[in-house]
Formats: structure tokens, C-alpha cells, sequence
């Protein structure tokens, strides 16, 4: 019995560095699927720990997970009995009732839970959170104070700052912005949130962007990119990033998920990495809100398998976000768990939710403006039609996209 | 005269090699770099960088590195996708073979104007966007409890390869003299058995090359294989499209970079092994009938 | 051969086509006459971790009912072709009525999605198309002057482009042509100018993808061609030179016309795959300056994480179909008058 409990413990820290207790499952089968990175693998890896016995555990993460998710969870009985999903992905789920309320489990076995991880919708808790990531302020110390500048707490400042930075030859693109896809269209999301603007009309899915907080948001991004790499509209996070560890950068509204990356002594010089801070996303025209964007991730239980498997898939999931899964992999997330370290390079995320940052919109429709704006805003960042123009075409692309889902 | 062609056999052999040049250089740039970090290879301070390793240097203490390839088979275990492409591809060219030859030949030697009109529709087929398709499998084989198996995903690949496949060998088999199987077939052979006895033998050098397209499209596909296929059945164009991140994650680029490197060696390989068949078959597809 | 026997052979590699691309393509036009029931909304309480707000959301139940009765969705004929996303019909009315003269309206239509994907497909196949054919057919000609014992390697180098997978290749491609890259650096020296970069400008992006299109599938077109200039026949050519032909005469009404049936294979093959151009334009991230008809059916699907835009992504499809037809009329006609097969015919 000694050897036995010895010989469990050693295999169990062979396979993790914490060590998980049994999960408490009986039977069934769990079946976990979501997008492939460092943060949803230790997730998984900890979930995968309650298999054995009459438990099946399989993981499959995929980076194409958001284009799989809604067929895998149509099928009956789904191939995922768990989905891991953000903000977004959640609102494209739910439209088809795809993922059931999870009140009951967490009533029958959740424990240690904090109240801010239950996404809720109507009362029904719908995803369990276990991570925090936001668009933020990433700027360049050395470069602020060579230039006399405070770090920005505005769009107006940082643009002032950039300005005094050319000008004073210290950088030739002093800001950076992911412009490119779907990237632009969460950008103007972004400021056009902390402008304080509306996208519906109250109540309903008609859009209500072709405004003069719209307009304004255009104008702030169209300013912006007047100190940007003439290549913006192709930066995606990956170029932003490269560009920053090259010190060709010394502003840029970046994922709190890049904070750890570039400081994380790879890709860049000792100075640039010790001079890289991070801080809240910047306010705009008099604003109060951070303009940006709160995004959470957590975990869905799917509708369309049996109970059985839906209470183990529950089981080992908790297992997958206990706490001594976020101690033991604190540097790859903004963990929500309780009892997680924070994240040092999480600050940024922390000040711009603590500044009242907004949630990314958790509408049935959103997802169609999303790509509306993406597509749409192009053409004025380029200097080929003006901003109400540009405007207009968001609202008739999305009402296109919107009639044929059926929202008008 | 002399003079004349002088010139004009420079100017052929200029454009031959800054045609060479064109077409080698991004592979020999990419080889290299896959010995450097990514702040070399992807260098947006110099270009240079990438060929001197300067920041290679500082982080790894040599001026190559096996980082990215160590980081690509060892730890993200590209292997099993290298494995699963093999079994993929080599299913894929084989099934492909068998039914485009049988079905290649019937269509050059039926007569009828229908052929003419499969061929057509199998045009129309080839048209079709391949994502479009796709996207109309998921919810069937999620359904079905198909998705995700390495099979399921051959006979797609298949499938999409016949049009193509029926095409090259069709023509191929109208260049094969039609007295060739006739004969055979007033010797009392069935229409089988003189395909099998006597076309067979014949039809090696169009059905390498047709064996090569199909083999290049199984190999290289990317829409298919990255919705239809499991993370541990993935093969390798997915995998790496997966090293390279994405909005909110940094990936592992030079990983990526390794892999496709590796991924390029087999193809290397196969020209290399198979060059002079592909020219040959395609010249004896134009071989006057 | 009888049809027995030709159903014989022919039956496994039809049904597989059948099954997986015949069929699809029916569903998938009939899914682009109907568009989704209109969704059951209700105002809620939302909560994040980041605080409670009154959101919409879809009423399950309600939504599910009407689904129960009519699973397509509504039908609504043409409507998703003529929305402002595809064919815009009445925004074409509009922009035509309200504009003061013709370029005015042009840039009306090359406002809407669809007709801006539409010029950049078209002008990729009809600039990528005769390059390729033509830089494959010299590249042909050259390696067959060669000793031929550089043949085979210098074959081997050529065929290079066409065997690297597109996303790779132009990912390669992309950074090589950044401004701080290889290939972007030596242009801003070559024309002297410290901020050209082929990204910036939409009309640089294009002639970019232009370039990245032709270096790619140059190498199929020289492979056959080489191929077809192995088979001319000694005598012909001999001939000719004992009339007096120069080479250039030599080329002009021997191996052009010899070839010819090869060339309108090559187009058959390249209008096709240039029509559906996708790939280099995701490699490039060139989608501010470049969209391509299947870039827009790629969106679709993207858009709304896997909640598709199946209905119009299917009506794109099927206009792809269609125009990939319209362009191949031609060819199919020229193959059915002359009734004879388009690659092989002598």
C-alpha cells in the first residue's frame, strides 16, 4: 500500500509538475475541443489527468476550432462534450442552443468557484471563465523619456507623443496597430467603444453605426495610422509584435497574451525588453472607458450529449481549471482562478479592466458586424471615400448579412 | 548566321538562369534561414541578418541552430503529421490511379457523345471552390460519426482529384492506338482483359505523371485536411499553419519554417527520382496516335 | 464500347464524384435560395466576468419551433444573389442614376464587394494566364538548347515553384518582400526610393500577387510544353531548314502550331485555378487591397465564429461556377466542334 501511494505520486509528477487529485468521475466519456495555444493546453493536459477507469478523456485542439465548433456541437451526440470558447465563440454557440446551462452541475460539484467566473445569460450559467485577455497600451520607456513624454493615458496623447517622437528622429513609425482583417474591425470595436458609441439600436439588431461617435473613431484610426509603418493595413498581431522586438515601435495597443512574449528574453535585445511597459489601453475624446476590449475564455458543456457524459465532462474540466493548474502554468495566462498568482506581465489587462473597460459584445448578430467593419473601413483608411461613406457601407454590408441569418 | 544564333543562344541562357535564379532562390533562403532564430530570419532590423545570424549568435551561442527543427519533430511532434501525410498521400495517389485509369480509359475509347459530356461536367466539378465543399461535409460527418479519420479523409481527396485525374488520362489513353486493345479483343479477349493484358503495359509513363499531380494535391492541400482531420491524424500543411499563431498567441514561426523545409525534402526526392518519367510521360501523352 | 461494359469502368470514379462533389454542389444551390428563419429575440442579463449588461439574445425555443416546420430556412428565391454582398442589382440602379458621369459610377461598383472581388479574380486571370503560358513556353525553349547534360538538373530547379505549397510559399514570400526584406530592400535600391514597399499601395499588392501567381504555376506550363517539344518530329523541323527557315521561322510555323494543342490544355487547367485564386492573397494578408471571389466565400464561412454565412457563401459559389463556365465556353466549344480530346490531339 506505502510502495503503491509512492509509486502514484511519482507517476503523477512525472506527468505535471502539480499534482491533481482524483477527479471523482465514475464513467463517460469527455471529449474536449478548442483553439491551440499554450493557455487551453494546460487546461486540457489537467482535464486529460482525470482519465482512466471507466473515464475517457480526449483532447483536440485545433487552431481552425471557431470554423469547426458550431457543426461539431449540431451533430447528436456531439464529437466535443466540452468546447473551450471565448466572448465570441459563445454567442455563435448559444444562437443554436448548443451549449447547455451548467447551474445544476455547479450546484451538485463545483466548489472554490469565484462568482465573476460564471458567464451568465438570463440566470443560466452558460461558461465557467477561467481567463482574462484585452488590447493594451504597450510603450517604450526609454524611447517616452528621450522624447519628455509621460506614458498616454489618451488617443490624444498618444498622438502627441508619437509626434514629438518624429520629430525629434527618435523613431520614423513611432505606433503600431494590428489593421489587418479581422483585426481592423476589432480595432475600431475598440475605439468606437470608448467613444462612448452604440452599435444597435436599443433592443434590436438594426445597426446604428453611421453616426458622429463612428465618425470620430474613423478619424482617431485614420490619425493614428498617420504615424504607422505605411504597410499597416497587412499587420497582424505577428508583424506588430516583430516590429516591436526590431525597436522600430514605441506605442501600440497590443493583446495582453503578447505582454509575456516579448519580454520573455527571445527575439529582442536586453534594452529594448527591459524598457517595454505595459499599461491600461488608452481613454479617447474625453472618455472615462479604456477603448478597448475584455475578453474572457472559459468552458461550455455541450447540449447534445447524455447527462452521464455532461456531469464527467463537468468533473474533469474543473479539474483542468483548479487552482493548481493556474499555479502551475501562472506565466501563460491572466488566470481568474482563485488562488492564481497574478501574471506579471498582466498588468495591462488588469488596469484597463479595473479602468471599466467594456466586455467584447456578446450579441447573436455580432459576429456579422464584426466582419461588416473589417471589410468595409478599408476603403477610407486608404483615402478613397469618406468616413460617413465608409459607414454607410458597414450598415448595408451588415444588414445583407443579418437579413439572411434572419436577426431582421 | 553563326552570328546570329551566338546571340541568341546568350540570350536564352540569360533568361534560363535568371529564371533559375528565381525559382531557387526563396528555397535556398528558406533553407538556411531554418538554421537561425526568428529575430534573424525575420529580421526587421537588416535583411542581412538573416544571412550572418547576427542575433542568432546572442542567443544561442553558435551561428546556426537546430532550435527549429528540435522544437518541430522532438517536442511538437511533427513526425506523427509527417506519418499521417504519407498514409494520406499514398492512399490518396493509389485510389486516384485505379479509378482514374479505369475511367480515363473508358472515356477515350466509349465513342459515345456522353463521354464528352462527363468530361464536361467533371470540368464543372473542378470549379467548384474546395472550401464550399468542405464546409458542406462538417455537419454530414459529424453526423455520421465520420469526421476526423484519416480514411474519411482520403476518399474525399479522392473524390475532388477524379476530375482532374480523369482529364490527364484521358488523353493519355486516346494517344494509345485504339488497334492496340482492338486487335487483342478480335484475339477473344474481353474489354477487361485486353485493358489488363495490353494497355497495362503501355500506360506507365501518363499515369506517373498523372500520379504526380495527384500526389502534389493530396500533399499539399490545406483547406480539407485542416476542418476534416483530428490533431493527432493532422497531417503536415495543417501542423505547420498551426506553428504559425494566431491573433491574441505568438506561434513558433521558425518552427514552422523547419517543417516546411522538411516538408519540402520528399518532394525534392520524388522530382529528383521521377523527373525524367514525368517529362517522358507527358511526352508520350503527345505521342502521335 | 458498348454501355455496359463503359458503366463497368467508369462507376467507381463517378460515384466517388457523385457522392462528394455532384451532390454537394446540388445542396449547395438550393441552400442559396433560402435564407434563416427570423430569429425569436428577447432582451436579457448578461454577465461576464467583467460586470452584467442587458444584451439581446435568440430565443432557443421559439427559434427552434419555426425551424421544426421549415428545416431549409425561408425561401427567397433570388435574394441572396441580388443582395448588396453579391450581384447588388439595386444598388447598381441607384449608383447609375445618381452618378454625374461614368467613372463616377465605376467607383460606385467597385465599391460593392462582389464587383471589387470580381476585377481583382478577373484582371489576376487574364494578366497570370498569358504570362504563364508564354514565360513557360521560352522557359521550354531554353532548356531545350541546353547540353544535355545540364538538363536534368536545371528541370529539376524549374519545377521548384510549383511543388511548394501556396500558403508556405507566399508566407516565405511575404516577409522576403517586406520593406525591411531581402527582395524589398533591393527594390528601394534598384529604384531609389528609401519608402517603396510593395505593401503599401493597392496597385503594387496587386501586380505583387500578379508575380507571386505567374513565378508559381510558370513551372507547370514548362513542363508540358517541354514535354510537347520532345515529340516533334526530326524530319519536320529539317525540312523546314532545308527550305530556308531562320529559327525564328522555325519556331513561328512548326513548333507554335505543333504545340498549340498543349497551350489550350495549359489555359483550360490555369483559367480555373486563376479564377479561384485564394490562397497567396490569406499568404500575402492582402485583403485591403485584393479579394478574390473565393476570399469572399472564405470570409463568409469565417465570419461568425462557425455560425457560417452558409446561404452566401453558397451563392458565391455557385456565381464562381458560373463564371469559371462562361470563361471556359470557348475551349469547350472549340473541343466539341472539332470533337476530338484537347490534350494529345494531333
Amino acid at each position: 500500500m506505502f510502495f503503491k501511494t509512492i509509486l502514484t505520486a511519482g507517476a503523477i509528477g512525472l506527468l505535471s509538475t502539480a499534482s491533481y487529485a482524483g477527479c471523482g468521475i465514475d464513467s463517460g466519456s469527455v471529449r474536449i475541443g478548442g483553439n491551440d495555444f499554450p493557455a487551453y493546453q494546460a487546461v486540457a493536459e489537467a482535464a486529460s489527468q482525470c482519465s482512466g477507469g471507466g473515464v475517457t478523456v480526449s483532447v483536440d485542439l485545433n487552431k481552425d476550432h471557431k470554423d469547426r465548433q458550431v457543426a461539431s456541437l449540431t451533430a447528436n451526440p456531439a464529437e466535443f462534450t466540452s468546447s473551450l470558447a471565448n466572448n465570441s465563440a459563445l454567442s455563435a454557440l448559444m444562437n443554436d442552443g448548443l451549449v447547455r446551462p451548467l447551474n445544476n452541475l455547479i450546484a451538485k460539484h463545483a466548489s472554490g468557484l469565484q462568482d465573476m467566473q460564471f458567464v451568465t445569460v438570463d440566470g443560466e450559467v452558460m461558461a465557467i471563465a477561467y481567463m482574462a485577455n484585452a488590447q493594451h497600451l504597450f510603450y517604450r520607456s526609454d524611447i517616452l523619456d528621450a522624447a519628455g513624454v509621460a506614458p498616454p493615458k489618451t488617443y490624444e496623447e498618444v498622438l502627441a507623443a508619437a509626434k514629438t517622437i518624429k520629430d525629434k528622429g527618435l523613431m520614423e513609425y513611432p505606433i503600431a496597430g494590428t489593421y489587418a482583417g479581422w483585426n481592423l474591425g476589432l480595432e475600431f470595436i475598440n475605439m468606437y467603444l470608448g467613444h462612448g458609441g452604440e452599435f444597435f439600436e436599443s433592443g434590436s439588431a438594426k445597426p446604428a453605426v453611421n453616426n458622429s461617435k463612428g465618425v470620430a473613431t474613423l478619424n482617431m484610426m485614420k490619425s493614428l495610422t498617420e504615424y504607422m509603418n505605411p504597410d499597416f493595413l497587412t499587420y497582424d498581431s505577428n508583424a506588430v509584435q516583430a516590429d516591436w522586438e526590431a525597436g522600430k515601435v514605441a506605442l501600440t495597443n497590443l493583446w495582453g497574451s503578447r505582454a509575456g512574449p516579448v519580454t520573455d528574453g527571445e527575439g529582442s535585445t536586453p534594452e529594448i525588453e527591459s524598457n517595454t511597459k505595459f499599461t491600461s489601453a488608452p481613454t479617447v475624446a474625453g472618455g472615462s472607458r479604456p477603448a478597448t476590449t475584455l475578453w474572457w475564455d472559459g468552458f461550455t458543456v455541450a447540449t447534445n450529449i447524455s447527462d452521464e457524459d455532461a456531469e464527467a465532462t463537468f468533473k474533469a474540466m474543473m479539474n483542468g481549471i483548479s487552482m493548481q493548474m493556474a499555479v502551475a502554468n501562472a506565466e501563460k495566462a491572466n488566470w481568474l482562478i482563485k488562488g492564481a498568482q497574478p501574471n506579471p506581465a498582466g498588468v495591462g489587462v488588469l488596469a484597463s479592466a479595473s479602468g471599466g473597460a467594456l466586455p467584447y459584445p456578446m450579441l447573436p448578430y455580432f459576429g456579422a458586424m464584426h466582419s461588416a467593419i473589417g471589410a468595409e473601413i478599408v476603403d477610407f483608411l486608404q483615402g478613397n471615400e469618406t468616413a460617413e461613406k465608409a459607414l454607410e457601407d458597414v450598415e448595408a454590408a451588415y444588414i445583407a448579412a443579418a437579413t439572411e441569418k434572419g436577426f431582421l | 548566321m553563326n552570328k546570329k544564333n551566338n546571340w541568341l543562344n546568350i540570350l536564352s541562357l540569360s533568361f534560363i538562369i535568371i529564371w533559375l535564379i528565381l525559382a531557387s532562390v526563396p528555397f535556398l533562403w528558406t533553407l538556411w534561414g531554418s538554421f537561425k532564430v526568428e529575430a534573424d530570419f525575420f529580421s526587421k532590423q537588416d535583411w542581412r541578418n538573416a544571412i550572418f545570424g547576427v542575433r542568432t549568435l546572442v542567443e544561442t551561442g553558435g551561428i546556426f541552430t537546430l532550435n527549429g527543427y528540435k522544437g518541430a519533430w522532438i517536442q511538437e511532434e511533427f513526425w506523427r503529421a509527417a506519418l499521417n501525410t504519407g498514409i494520406v498521400t499514398v492512399s490518396v495517389v493509389t485510389i486516384s490511379l485505379t479509378l482514374g485509369t479505369l475511367g480515363g480509359y473508358a472515356l477515350a475509347r466509349s465513342g459515345f457523345r456522353y463521354a464528352f459530356w462527363i468530361l464536361i461536367a467533371a470540368l464543372i466539378f473542378r470549379a467548384m471552390p474546395h472550401i464550399t465543399l468542405v464546409s458542406g461535409y462538417l455537419l454530414p460527418f459529424f453526423e455520421l460519426g465520420l469526421w476526423g479519420h484519416l480514411s474519411t479523409t482520403i476518399v474525399v481527396l479522392v473524390a475532388i482529384n477524379q476530375p482532374f485525374t480523369l482529364w490527364m488520362l484521358h488523353s493519355f489513353f486516346s494517344t494509345i492506338p485504339k488497334d492496340l486493345d482492338e486487335s487483342a479483343m478480335v484475339d477473344g479477349c474481353t474489354r477487361f482483359q485486353a485493358f489488363r493484358h495490353v494497355i497495362i503495359p503501355v500506360m506507365w509513363p501518363g499515369v506517373i505523371t498523372t500520379g504526380l499531380f495527384s500526389f502534389l494535391l493530396a500533399y499539399n492541400d490545406f483547406a480539407i485536411t485542416a476542418l476534416l482531420l483530428t490533431e493527432t491524424n493532422q497531417t503536415m500543411v495543417p501542423k505547420i499553419a498551426g506553428f504559425l499563431g494566431s491573433a491574441q498567441e505568438q506561434g513558433n514561426v521558425m518552427f514552422a519554417v523547419a517543417a516546411v523545409v522538411s516538408a519540402t525534402v520528399p518532394l525534392f526526392m520524388l522530382v529528383m527520382f521521377f523527373q525524367r518519367q514525368i517529362v517522358s510521360g507527358l511526352t508520350a501523352g503527345a505521342v502521335k496516335g | 464500347m458498348p454501355h455496359h461494359t463503359f458503366f463497368k469502368f467508369i462507376w467507381p470514379s463517378a460515384l466517388a464524384m457523385l457522392i462528394f462533389i455532384a451532390l454537394p454542389i446540388v445542396s449547395i444551390s438550393i441552400q442559396s435560395f433560402f435564407i434563416e428563419h427570423e430569429k425569436v429575440l428577447v432582451v436579457v442579463e448578461n454577465c461576464t466576468p467583467f460586470g452584467c449588461k442587458k444584451e439581446t439574445r435568440v430565443d432557443i425555443e421559439a427559434s427552434k419551433v419555426l425551424e421544426e416546420e421549415k428545416p431549409l430556412g425561408r425561401f427567397n428565391w433570388f435574394g441572396t444573389y441580388t443582395n448588396r454582398n453579391h450581384l447588388a442589382f439595386s444598388e447598381l440602379n441607384q449608383a447609375w442614376k445618381e452618378s454625374q458621369n461614368f467613372n463616377d459610377f465605376l467607383g460606385e461598383v467597385f465599391n460593392l464587394p462582389f464587383y471589387k472581388a470580381l476585377s481583382f479574380t478577373l484582371s489576376y486571370t487574364f494578366i497570370v494566364t498569358p504570362l504563364v503560358i508564354i514565360i513557360g513556353f521560352f522557359i521550354a525553349l531554353a532548356v531545350n538548347r541546353l547540353p544535355s547534360f545540364f538538363k536534368g538538373p536545371t528541370i529539376f530547379i524549374c519545377l521548384l515553384p510549383m511543388i511548394i505549397t501556396p500558403l508556405i510559399g507566399s508566407l516565405v514570400l511575404f516577409w522576403m518582400i517586406d520593406a525591411e526584406g531581402i527582395i524589398g530592400s533591393l527594390l528601394q535600391i534598384i529604384f531609389d526610393d528609401q519608402n517603396l514597399s510593395l505593401k503599401a499601395s493597392p496597385t503594387l499588392t496587386w501586380v505583387m500577387l500578379f508575380v507571386y501567381g505567374v513565378w508559381h504555376h510558370a513551372p507547370f506550363a514548362f513542363v508540358v510544353f517541354y514535354a510537347g517539344l520532345q515529340t516533334i518530329p526530326r524530319d519536320a523541323l529539317e525540312s523546314a531548314m532545308i527550305d530556308g527557315a531562320n529559327r525564328w521561322e522555325q519556331t513561328r510555323y512548326v513548333i507554335i502550331p505543333h504545340l498549340m494543342p498543349l497551350a489550350v490544355f495549359i489555359s483550360l487547367i490555369q483559367l480555373m485555378d486563376n479564377f479561384r485564386v485564394f490562397e497567396p492573397i490569406v499568404g500575402f494578408n492582402a485583403q485591403a487591397s485584393a479579394t478574390s471571389l473565393s476570399w469572399l466565400i472564405y470570409n463568409d464561412f469565417r465570419s461568425g465564429d462557425g455560425d457560417m454565412l452558409f446561404g452566401s457563401a453558397a451563392a458565391t459559389s455557385i456565381l464562381t461556377i458560373i463564371g469559371i463556365s462562361i470563361l471556359m465556353t470557348p475551349v469547350i466549344v472549340r473541343t466539341w466542334s472539332a470533337n476530338k480530346p484537347v490534350i494529345g490531339a494531333r
